[in-house]
């Protein structure tokens, strides 16, 4: 406790001056480099575009995580928005400076690939698992085929493959946006893990649900819509839960590839000669920031299930 | 639905399939000799692309780190900005692509990057094996020992039985055992996975001695709790000459690598510096030699396929070698390294540049 706030020192340039203030942490270097942990490269003049972000994305999430929302209903339907808007505010054209994607880095950074992974990997996730039940051959076959082949691969592999080895097979001047590539295998890869995690959830649903929804004369995709997958989803949430927190950890492995993520701005500060040895100051803030985004998302995924107990516990 | 496609492929004599896949053949060799013809002009990529992308390390005291705004700083930096300033006319028109130990010569050689300056050390596997280029050697590095002077040993002889910090996979592993061999002593090696592993364990004495190259030394000896309890012995047991470096097979482009760095170490042997720069490039004076070096004569930078002020404009962006140094590392800063090797020749270094002519 004394060295986390009692004896530390909150201003300073640099560790000397720290330490010349107060035996305790240096938080000075977090204070210093607070914008460059938030927003990474991205060019000052710019940043209003990532905190407008910051705010929509905040509106779009309320009404969809919390049913008590006003309006619910149209901001649903706007919420569809939200991905293009959003693209469009942070990589800029059609009016807005373009930022290049590579000048991303910090929070942001985390967000932006934790939020797509998230927010692309559950449908594509139903939609394999799905498949993989699939009757009709070529669909099974592609699906277990997709979801063996990307867990049999370490993420790590995959971003390796996407900086890397892509350059290799595709055609001179043909660059292919390094964050966009590393979006889709992050994408990609919680896809397959969502897939055998719902697919859990729907071999738990008693086969007479099936026929109930048979012999209502429901065609398929809508006895899955409104029978199947709703039962199925509810049994899977904390497998779901489990799923978007790895990967959001896992964002953290972008630094292998160059990207910088909270990790690695703090690394590269650490490598500040004004600020080298305080690995522990930083590294616990990082920290921080993680285990609120996590914990913050396990809590709601219990809010979630507690409020969808039918009660099937004897 | 699947009948029609088996019926289709049928319908396909034997002909027609070979010559398909033949098509598709030339369609790859197209490809690739396309690759092939990309590769053999990194300068008009970099000048169409109007940004030079320089690979450095995502964090090194010294040689290239962020600062509070998001600029990078640092020695290797300097070096990129250099070449940036030579080619393009400014050193901003650079992008920094930071890079790992593990990724930095796949990188390269994937063409993410231009050029690199990571603090590399050129070896022979490196430049036949990985297919490298090697520019002049800008930081002659070696490998020392870090010490606490409460154990009272002044030189690395008397090291036999010490236990020592050392990083796997590395060559200063290979070195250590090399060292220890030759002089007939026996240590402990406490293996660590990264430097701040390596730092956490001697600072918690699970080792005696730290061993690593010297300039990395010293930023971890400032970055100790009390640096004065430390000492790094006066030994250097390996040669690690750094350097920047570019991929095999473009020639011209390697030589805009090599004479950016040579015109640094050389404009420092002139006395050209940030400053002055600017004033001595207005009209010619006395000194050929520095004539060539200013552009106000001869055709050197044309010969490089670059701006007459191509050195110019690279002074004026850095300043010279012992400029970047004196910024970055040198006693001014805290990791207070000395000129030592990396002093000019003249100054009883080994920096000796081939003259510009």
């Amino acid at each position: 406790m004394d060295w986390l706030f009692l004896d530390a020192a909150f201003t300073g340039g640099s560790r000397d001056e720290c330490s010349a203030k107060a035996g305790g942490a240096c938080w000075a270097v977090i204070g210093e480099r607070l914008n460059l942990f938030t927003y990474g490269f991205y060019p000052v003049a710019e940043r209003w575009r990532v905190n407008l972000s910051l705010v929509l994305l905040i509106f779009t999430l309320f009404p969809i995580l919390f049913e008590k929302a006003p309006y619910r209903k149209y901001a649903l339907h706007i919420a569809v928005a939200f991905p293009f808007v959003t693209a469009w505010l942070l990589v800029g054209g059609l009016g807005l400076t373009p930022v290049e994607t590579d000048q991303f880095g910090g929070f942001m950074l985390t967000l932006v690939i934790g939020i797509t992974g998230i927010g692309f990997s559950l449908p594509i996730g139903i939609l394999l698992a799905l498949g993989r039940q699939s009757k009709l051959p070529a669909i099974q076959i592609f699906s277990i085929g997709f979801i063996e082949f990307i867990r049999g691969v370490p993420l790590i592999t995959l971003l390796f493959v996407a900086s890397t080895m892509l350059n290799y097979f595709l055609p001179p001047g043909v660059t292919f946006d390094l964050l966009l590539r590393v979006l889709i295998m992050v994408t990609l890869f919680a896809s397959a893990y969502m897939a055998e995690v719902i697919r859990g959830g729907l071999q738990a649903i008693p086969k007479g649900q099936f026929e109930a929804a048979d012999s209502m004369g429901l065609r398929y995709w809508s006895a899955m819509r409104l029978i199947v997958l709703p039962q199925a989803m509810k049994i899977s949430i904390p497998g779901i839960v489990n799923t978007f927190i790895g990967l959001y950890k896992d964002t953290t492995l972008v630094i292998i590839i160059g990207l910088l993520d909270p990790l690695g701005i703090g690394r590269a500060s650490l490598a500040d000669t004004r600020w080298t040895g305080l690995s522990t100051e930083v590294y616990l803030f990082v920290a921080i920031f993680f285990f609120i985004s996590c914990f913050g998302m396990a809590r709601y995924s219990q809010h979630l299930e507690n409020k969808l107990e039918t009660d099937h516990k004897r | 639905m699947f009948d029609s496609v088996l019926k289709l492929k049928t319908t396909y004599s034997k002909e027609v399939l070979g010559m398909r896949v033949t098509k598709f053949l030339v369609i790859i060799a197209v490809l690739f000799s396309f690759t092939v013809m990309a590769d053999a002009g990194t300068l008009e990529d970099v000048k169409t692309r109007g940004k030079l992308n320089c690979i450095v390390s995502s964090g090194l005291a010294g040689f290239a780190s962020p600062d509070e705004k998001g600029n990078w700083q640092g020695f290797d930096v300097d070096f990129c900005r250099a070449v940036a300033a030579a080619v393009l006319g400014s050193g901003d028109k650079v992008k920094f692509v930071p890079t790992t130990n593990k990724t930095r010569f796949t990188q390269l050689n994937a063409g993410e990057g231009d050029i690199l300056f990571r603090n590399t050390t050129e070896t022979l596997s490196r430049d036949a094996d990985l297919k490298l280029t090697f520019l002049p050697v800008n930081y002659y590095d070696g490998q020392g020992f870090l010490i606490r002077k409460s154990l009272g040993v002044t030189s690395a002889t008397q090291l036999a039985g010490a236990s020592v910090c050392i990083q796997t996979g590395t060559t200063t592993e290979l070195n250590l055992a090399d060292y220890f061999r030759a002089n007939k002593m026996k240590y402990e090696p406490v293996n660590t996975e990264t430097n701040e592993e390596s730092i956490v364990a001697y600072e918690s004495k699970r080792c005696d001695v730290y061993t690593t190259d010297a300039s990395a030394l010293a930023s971890t000896r400032a970055a100790l709790k009390k640096p004065s309890d430390h000492v790094i012995l006066p030994e250097i047991i390996s040669k690690e000459p750094l350097g920047g470096a570019v991929r095999h097979g473009d020639d011209r482009w390697a030589d805009i690598g090599k004479w950016v760095v040579n015109a640094l170490i050389i404009a420092e042997e002139m006395g050209i510096t940030q400053k002055n720069v600017k004033e001595l490039a207005k009209k010619s004076g006395n000194n050929p030699g520095m004539n060539r070096f200013l552009g106000t004569e001869g055709s050197m930078g044309e010969m490089l396929g670059l701006d007459k002020k191509w050195a110019v404009n690279a002074i004026s962006a850095v300043g010279n070698y012992g400029e970047i140094f004196e910024r970055h590392l040198g006693p001014k800063t805290p990791l207070a390294l000395e000129r030592g090797l990396n002093a000019s020749w003249k100054a009883g270094g080994i920096l000796y540049a081939a003259p510009i002519r």
